[in-house]
């Protein structure tokens, strides 16, 4: 991108370029355009009708109520939120040591040939559908404790966090120059007091940024949650216990047959939405300086 | 040279290498220290740490392998009731029937291949054309904006999609598009019978927007990789902007774009959520895109928390095992693919 001005910058030729060749490279610039516009109109057509339908269902009540039985106006989704974070906080505490940690190992011992491996089945990884991993979880935590639980959730989430997490910090800390380590090592500093403490606190903006951004596109998973957290429609703070989450609640309000519901789906998903749109917007203003920065 | 030891002197590290003072020294060196190494004096603490780190890290990297093999050991051992029963016809069966315990995923598997394919053929060349619009040709100012946009449109929850696809996709369908499909394009035959909204094609649309955003942000970072000199040059020889794309960029990115590509059908095969709420799940192989159709992901979202007997939750975890195979192999081919571009590092660094 950075050079792309200096060379449209550059004299055009005096040679006249033939007719027909001026149209098929206009109608391809138009083209392009117009292909630009189709895929920003779903987005502006979601964001304005979550706005739309969701603003008016979000008041005090939607956000300290558990669900109403059918038939009974009212009830929210306070119960779905907590669950939802307690359940993201369990991933957490899973992925983002274990994302942080691969990664780390990926950047510091570049040239193993373990590093290629780690870096290209995390790559894949990252591909296996939710669903898949919703199964490996139940699999391993749900079927011996025999029952669904915020635990298992948490597991299937941060088990989908290591991967993204893994590849930003590999990549911030390779942004690390080599300049610093060797600084740091030449002052006779032990090597994991060095990672910790000079190469991982200079990448820490970085670092943060993408496990940040790894929570947010997992916030939003339901499939993996539909046979490990399984939902609820009471409160619950216990982890071994079946716990609601937001996108479950989102999908189950969504096909059912209840205008009330519907109603409140469409709140419940601006409201995950804004959650996670904050986090991305927060991660692009952060990377968008650090870049600067390190270009200047 | 030597140290006298001193209580309260304790440096970090000794260099065991002679000041130089203009003077040689003859003095012969103790044997045990090889120059010109240096002697670390780290504590016996730092040392046993700094083992203790790099095994900690060793694994951390291990358990990203550790998730995929027990990923497929585990699939793999609670499917061998479904696969000793049903063998290769699990794939050709048409009948997917827990009552009578006949479990055939033929019908799930053409609702995947049709359904993604589908969603391929709207997204491509939406996603190519975005790309090449952002690296090529967008102002610089529109660049950021256009790109954060297409990132927010990747960000966005499948149960999201889904949920403005039942409210607003389907009933547009339904009212509006496929009554005009019908009507000039029924001698087709994918476009015959009643029109629900919800079916195969909704669930195509709403996959289409879904993977553009990934075929998209790749093939950009695919594009950036090719050397400007091969724009320059092409613009030098007096091509026009057209010209340069088709034959600089596109020509020498085409290998990164077809992992782009293929990235974005892995994402399509696997995609649950939005899917199940929009294809109507009916078990069912027909030939208009307006019929109900269910996908692998779908019925297993749909049947697994309801399936009671040990066939039936083996058969839906084989059909979750064929989707972990193809998704590994579409994701491994992609990766390849696209880091033969990139080499191995996202362009987001130098975007």
């Amino acid at each position: 991108m950075h050079s792309m001005d200096s060379v449209t910058a550059l004299p055009r030729p005096a040679r006249k370029t033939s007719l027909s060749r001026q149209l098929s490279n206009f109608a391809f610039v138009g083209l392009s355009g117009v292909a630009a516009v189709l895929v920003l109109a779903p987005l502006c057509a979601i964001f304005g009708y979550l706005v739309y339908k969701g603003i008016g269902s979000i008041n005090l009540e939607f956000l300290t109520n558990t669900p109403r039985p059918v038939g009974e106006a009212g009830g929210g989704m306070a119960n779905a939120i907590v669950g939802s974070l307690i359940i993201l906080g369990l991933g957490s505490l899973l992925g983002v040591p274990l994302g942080i940690g691969a990664g780390v190992y990926m950047a510091e011992f570049a040239g193993h040939r373990l590093v290629t491996v780690v870096r290209f089945v995390a790559d894949v990884l990252n591909g296996i559908p939710s669903i898949v991993v919703g199964i490996a979880v139940y699999a391993l935590v749900v079927l011996p404790q025999q029952h669904f639980s915020a635990f298992s959730g948490g597991v299937a989430l941060g088990i989908m966090m290591i991967p993204t997490i893994a590849r930003t910090t590999e990549e911030m800390l390779l942004m690390v120059p080599n300049t610093i380590r060797e600084a740091a090592l030449g002052l006779g500093i032990p090597q994991w007091r060095v990672t910790l403490q000079v190469t991982l606190r200079t990448a820490s903006k970085g670092v943060i940024t993408g496990a940040m951004l790894a929570f947010a596109r997992v916030a939003g998973e339901t499939a993996p949650l539909l046979f490990t957290a399984f939902g609820n429609q009471f409160w619950n703070f216990r982890p071994d216990q079946p716990t609601a989450a937001l996108p479950l609640q989102i999908f189950s309000y969504a096909i059912s047959p209840f205008d009330e519901w519907h109603r409140q789906a469409w709140a419940g998903a601006l409201i995950l939405i804004v959650l996670i749109v904050v986090a991305v917007t927060a991660v692009r203003i952060v990377t968008s300086r650090g870049t600067m920065q390190s270009n200047a | 040279m030597s140290f006298v030891p001193n209580p309260e002197f304790r440096p970090i590290a000794r260099l065991n290498i002679p000041v130089s003072d203009g003077i040689e020294d003859k003095r012969p060196l103790p044997k045990e220290v090889s120059l010109p190494r240096i002697e670390l004096h780290t504590s016996l603490f730092s040392r046993v740490m700094d083992v203790a780190f790099r095994y900690a890290l060793v694994i951390c990297a291990i358990s990203v392998i550790a998730v995929m093999v027990f990923f497929f050991y585990e699939l793999t051992s609670r499917s061998h009731l479904s696969i000793a029963r049903f063998g290769f016809k699990f794939f050709t069966g048409e009948t997917w029937d827990p009552v009578s315990g006949d479990f055939g995923a033929m019908p799930f598997i053409f609702g995947t291949l049709v359904s993604s394919l589908l969603a391929l053929i709207m997204a491509v060349p939406l996603a190519v054309g975005v790309a090449v619009f952002i690296t090529e040709m967008c102002p610089a100012r529109l660049r950021a904006t256009i790109s954060f946009t297409v990132e927010l449109l990747a960000a966005i929850p499948s149960v999201i999609y889904g949920l403005w696809g039942i409210f607003v996709l389907a009933p547009l369908l339904h009212s509006f598009v496929e009554p005009w499909l019908a009507q000039y394009f029924s001698w087709t035959g994918l476009f015959d019978g009643p029109a629900y909204g919800v079916g195969m094609l909704a669930a195509g649309i709403i996959l289409a927007i879904m993977i553009v955003p990934i075929i998209a942000s790749i093939t950009r970072e695919v594009l950036v990789a090719v050397p400007q000199s091969q724009r320059e040059a092409a613009l030098a020889l007096g091509a026009t902007r057209w010209e340069m794309v088709r034959l600089a960029v596109l020509r020498n990115a085409r290998v990164g774009i077809m992992g782009a590509i293929i990235l974005g059908l892995g994402r399509a095969i696997g995609e649950t959520m939005a899917v199940t709420m929009l294809i109507g799940n009916r078990a069912e192989v027909s030939r208009s895109l307006f019929a109900p159709a269910y996908t692998m992901a779908s019925v297993i979202a749909n049947e697994f928390s309801e399936a009671t007997d040990d066939l039936y939750l083996s058969a839906l975890v084989e059909v979750g095992l064929v989707l972990l195979i193809v998704t590994v192999i579409v994701n491994a081919l992609a990766r390849l693919l696209v880091w033969s571009i990139t080499g191995g590092r996202s362009a987001r660094s130098n975007a």
